[in-house]
């Protein structure tokens, strides 16, 4: 009979939970879920080596174990900072913990434009979530930017480096994925800078994935850049038997109507790709009848993404112009008598998907 | 007249040459500890001698030693850590120029503590003539059967490389420097593991200062019983300083630490006291990234006593009143100096210097210098003063590496101690910008940079 493996006790935020020894902190938490967990901007559980950097994740760990009770003297990168037994550790009930994470956001912001409104990221940008979460309403900073110029690295990727955060996943990725890195951050300190080695293309097989583990707008698919937003398109999941036996052929396609605008990779909860894809799947399948349409990809009801396209949403039969026999809606309705909606006690959050007439009367307790 | 241990044959004329560093006694150390000791008999010895590490930390070595991993199998390795590059600081440079067989004796001593047979000196890059002295040295302990295969018979094999920086000061944090080592960008490396259990090649390493080694030396000639008993304290054997500024005798001393930092200041024996009779304003006693103590706050500790120039004294128990002994580099501002300048000057070099890996020293540094550039010039604000206490408070501990911290500590003293000087900047805009140190016009290289070529 195999030995049952030993697992430590760990308390984050006062919730205990019961995990392999090596494992980090951020992965205990999310073990738990919700809340406790810590966010993160260059930690990526796929790419081996990536954490540490951005200090978004720093915990504070108020009891190093049960062996060594004394608390860590500084916060802690908890992607980095594997689990003891008996430790406990504070995230969002540490004071402490908080300021120091919007003073992260505030640095990380300082040469980040918020040109959400023009970038292909917004609405699944990992730094508009924090900015969102942590931040401050104004930034201190009285100060030029840096800026660049955008550039393309390859025919299918677009390099924007004005909005980088230094993460360095993209430089992981390319160093894990692909056969021959071409790329990685030039220069020191404020200078820094993703670029590629004298002129170099990105064109490996599987360099698409570069654009899948960026945060930010950094990198972004030129096949689909500008094409739409993303809210506004339908994300499906997709298969394909691939030809490139490193590729899993799993995909979600985000479509408009019959069209495909890009395709990525599945991603999980924490926004992370489950199985990386190739660029062939990426950026030349863009026909349906390339793929095997598995159906509608669930997706958290809180992403802006989920806007327009809720699962088992009914389509109305007929338009309102038909209910009212022909006559024109407008001159019928009188927008200032007190709708139901307007009234407190009814709570939209806990209908399940756009309100419709009849979750009112069900609300109030009306069947 | 304090005792020396380091510097006390550096007058001998040709010391650096080996024939007359042996013939006044060089390699004596190391050969009682190839012939009589075993290795942890070595560690035993430093660890009894109490010896902090002299690069900054303060950690004691013979306990650093001990944590060094043993698997079987697999190489050890001890770096000499020679990226000597923290402003004020330039002891370690004194030693490699003057008495380089003394760091080889000591590399000796400590490799065959650590078992280790391939030792590095990784030396700062601006340090352009010191390596071929060092490497001079090298080939003549070589010749004489100090270095090699099976050293004087003792069956220990043992090869020195100097390996040159390329000038970037966070080489000098120890894991960055064995990323450099390793050929890659000097970036440090997150911590755990320590280089103890995966260091150089991800093989247990020991990296220690100059001075730290060459200090193993002194130990084993006079034991490290005798060596404790010198200092006070946990502050035991001798210390180099490095001193500079409004001094009148700028140099590097050998200090027991059992001296007054007045008496430092002002004896004819170190500094000779400040030039044209000038009062004495502040001090930074541990090198630039150390916080600055104003006079009152150097001579005598929190609780009225005397200030030492040991690490305890000068830690003083506490941030607020407190400072560190840090590497030894003793800066002293006289009564004329702007703080808010020389604060300044070290954002400056602290955000050049930042290696950009995390977001906070990346963003930070160069956030807190340009506030400061533009309270320096009589643009500033009064609540300027606050963001900067701010931007230092949020860098500070939350790095990767100290590097952060060295940027943060400088600009919190000095804002806690002279924030009048602050305030006068702000207050008077139209002489701070009459002052014109130069730097009213300095040009900020960043932020807006070229674009890359694009393909």
């Amino acid at each position: 009979m195999a030995e049952e493996k030993k697992l430590f006790k760990v308390t984050i935020d006062n919730i205990p939970v019961e995990v392999e020894p090596g494992t980090t902190i951020l992965n205990a938490a999310r073990k738990i879920g919700g809340d406790v967990v810590p966010p993160a901007m260059c930690y990526y559980s796929k790419l081996q080596g990536s954490g540490g950097k951005c200090r978004t994740c720093l915990v504070k760990v108020s009891k190093g174990s049960d062996a060594d009770p004394r608390p860590m003297p500084k916060l802690v990168a908890s992607c980095r900072t594997t689990v003891m037994d008996g430790m406990e550790v504070a995230n969002i009930t540490s004071p402490e913990v908080l300021d120091a994470r919007k003073g992260v956001v505030e640095f990380l912001l300082l040469n980040h434009p918020l040109d959400c409104p023009v970038c292909d990221q917004a609405g699944e940008c990992d730094l508009q979530d924090l900015s969102y979460e942590h931040g401050a309403e104004a930034t201190r900073y009285e100060f030029k930017r840096r800026t660049f110029e955008k550039i393309d690295i390859g025919d299918h990727i677009k390099l924007h480096m004005t909005r980088c955060i230094l993460c360095y996943r993209c430089v992981f990725t390319a160093d894990q994925l692909t056969n021959k890195r071409e790329h990685g951050v030039l220069h020191r300190g404020e200078a820094s800078e993703i670029g590629t080695y004298i002129q170099n293309a990105l064109d490996n097989d599987f360099i698409g994935n570069v654009i899948d583990v960026c945060p930010v707008g950094a990198l972004t698919d030129r096949t689909a850049r500008f094409k739409n937003r993303v809210w506004f398109l339908k994300p499906v999941d997709a298969h394909r038997n691939c030809e490139n036996e490193k590729c899993c052929g799993k995909t979600v396609l985000w479509m408009r109507g019959d069209e495909i605008f890009r395709v990525t990779a599945r991603k999980d909860k924490y926004g992370e790709v489950e199985d990386f894809i190739c660029d062939t799947c990426r950026f030349e399948k863009k026909d349906v009848k390339d793929w095997v349409v598995e159906g509608p990809r669930t997706v958290a009801r809180h992403s802006v993404i989920s806007q327009g396209h809720y699962v088992g949403v009914h389509k109305p039969q007929e338009t309102i112009k038909e209910v009212m026999s022909g006559r024109d809606p407008k001159l019928l309705m009188n927008i200032h008598s007190v709708s139901e909606v307007n009234q407190p006690k009814v709570d939209l959050s806990k209908i399940d998907g756009p309100a419709h007439s009849t979750d009112f009367p069900k609300l109030n307790g009306v069947q | 007249m304090g005792r020396k241990l380091l510097l006390d044959k550096a007058h001998i004329e040709g010391i650096r040459y080996y024939d007359v560093y042996r013939q006044n006694g060089g390699y004596a150390a190391a050969e009682k500890a190839l012939k009589s000791m075993s290795p942890d008999q070595v560690t035993e010895e430093v660890k009894k001698s109490g010896l902090r590490g002299r690069g900054g930390a303060g950690f004691p070595t013979g306990l650093k030693w001990s944590f060094l991993a043993k698997p079987e199998g697999v190489p050890r390795y001890l770096v000499c850590n020679a990226d000597e590059s923290e402003p004020g600081t330039f002891k370690d440079r004194y030693l490699m120029e003057f008495l380089p067989h003394l760091l080889i004796e000591g590399l000796l001593i400590s490799s065959y503590a650590l078992g280790a047979n391939r030792t590095y000196i990784y030396i700062r890059g601006e340090y352009a003539w010191i390596p071929d002295i060092l490497e001079e040295a090298i080939r003549d302990a070589h010749k004489n059967g100090w270095l090699g295969k099976n050293i004087q018979g003792s069956g220990f094999d043992l090869d020195i490389y100097v390996q040159r920086g390329a000038g970037a000061y966070i080489c000098g944090e120890e894991t960055a420097l064995i990323e450099s080592l390793e050929g890659k960008r000097g970036n440090p490396r997150i911590k755990p593991p320590f280089p103890a259990v995966k260091g150089l090649w991800q093989c247990p390493t020991v990296v220690n200062n100059v001075e730290t080694l060459a200090a193993v030396v002194p130990i084993l000639n006079i034991g490290g019983d005798e060596y404790a008993k010198i200092g006070i304290g946990k502050s035991t054997g001798t210390k180099l300083i490095s001193a500079c500024g409004n001094i009148n005798k700028p140099g590097v001393y050998e200090i027991d630490m059992t001296i007054s930092v007045e008496e430092f200041i002002y004896s004819e024996e170190y500094c000779g006291g400040i030039p044209n009779g000038k009062r004495l304003k502040a001090c930074i006693p541990g090198g630039s990234s150390v916080p600055i103590l104003p006079a009152n706050l150097l001579l005598k500790t929190a609780k009225g006593e005397q200030r030492m120039m040991t690490y305890e004294s000068l830690n003083d128990g506490g941030f607020p009143t407190g400072s560190m002994m840090g590497s030894g580099g003793f800066i002293v501002l006289d009564e004329d100096q702007c703080v808010v300048r020389h604060t300044l000057s070290l954002a400056r070099f602290y955000h050049h210097e930042s290696c950009g890996q995390c977001s906070p020293c990346r963003e930070g540094t160069g956030w807190m210098k340009r506030v400061l550039m533009n309270i320096e010039n009589g643009k500033g604000k009064m609540s300027d003063i606050d963001l900067l206490w701010d931007i230092q408070r949020k860098i500070e501990g939350n790095t990767i590496c100290p590097l952060g911290d060295a940027a943060a500590w400088p600009v919190a003293a000095a804002i806690r101690h002279f924030r009048d000087e602050f305030e006068w900047h702000v207050n008077n805009p139209e002489e701070a910008q009459r002052r014109n140190f130069g730097l009213a016009h300095y040009a900020d290289p960043l932020p807006v940079v070229a674009a890359a070529a694009a393909v």
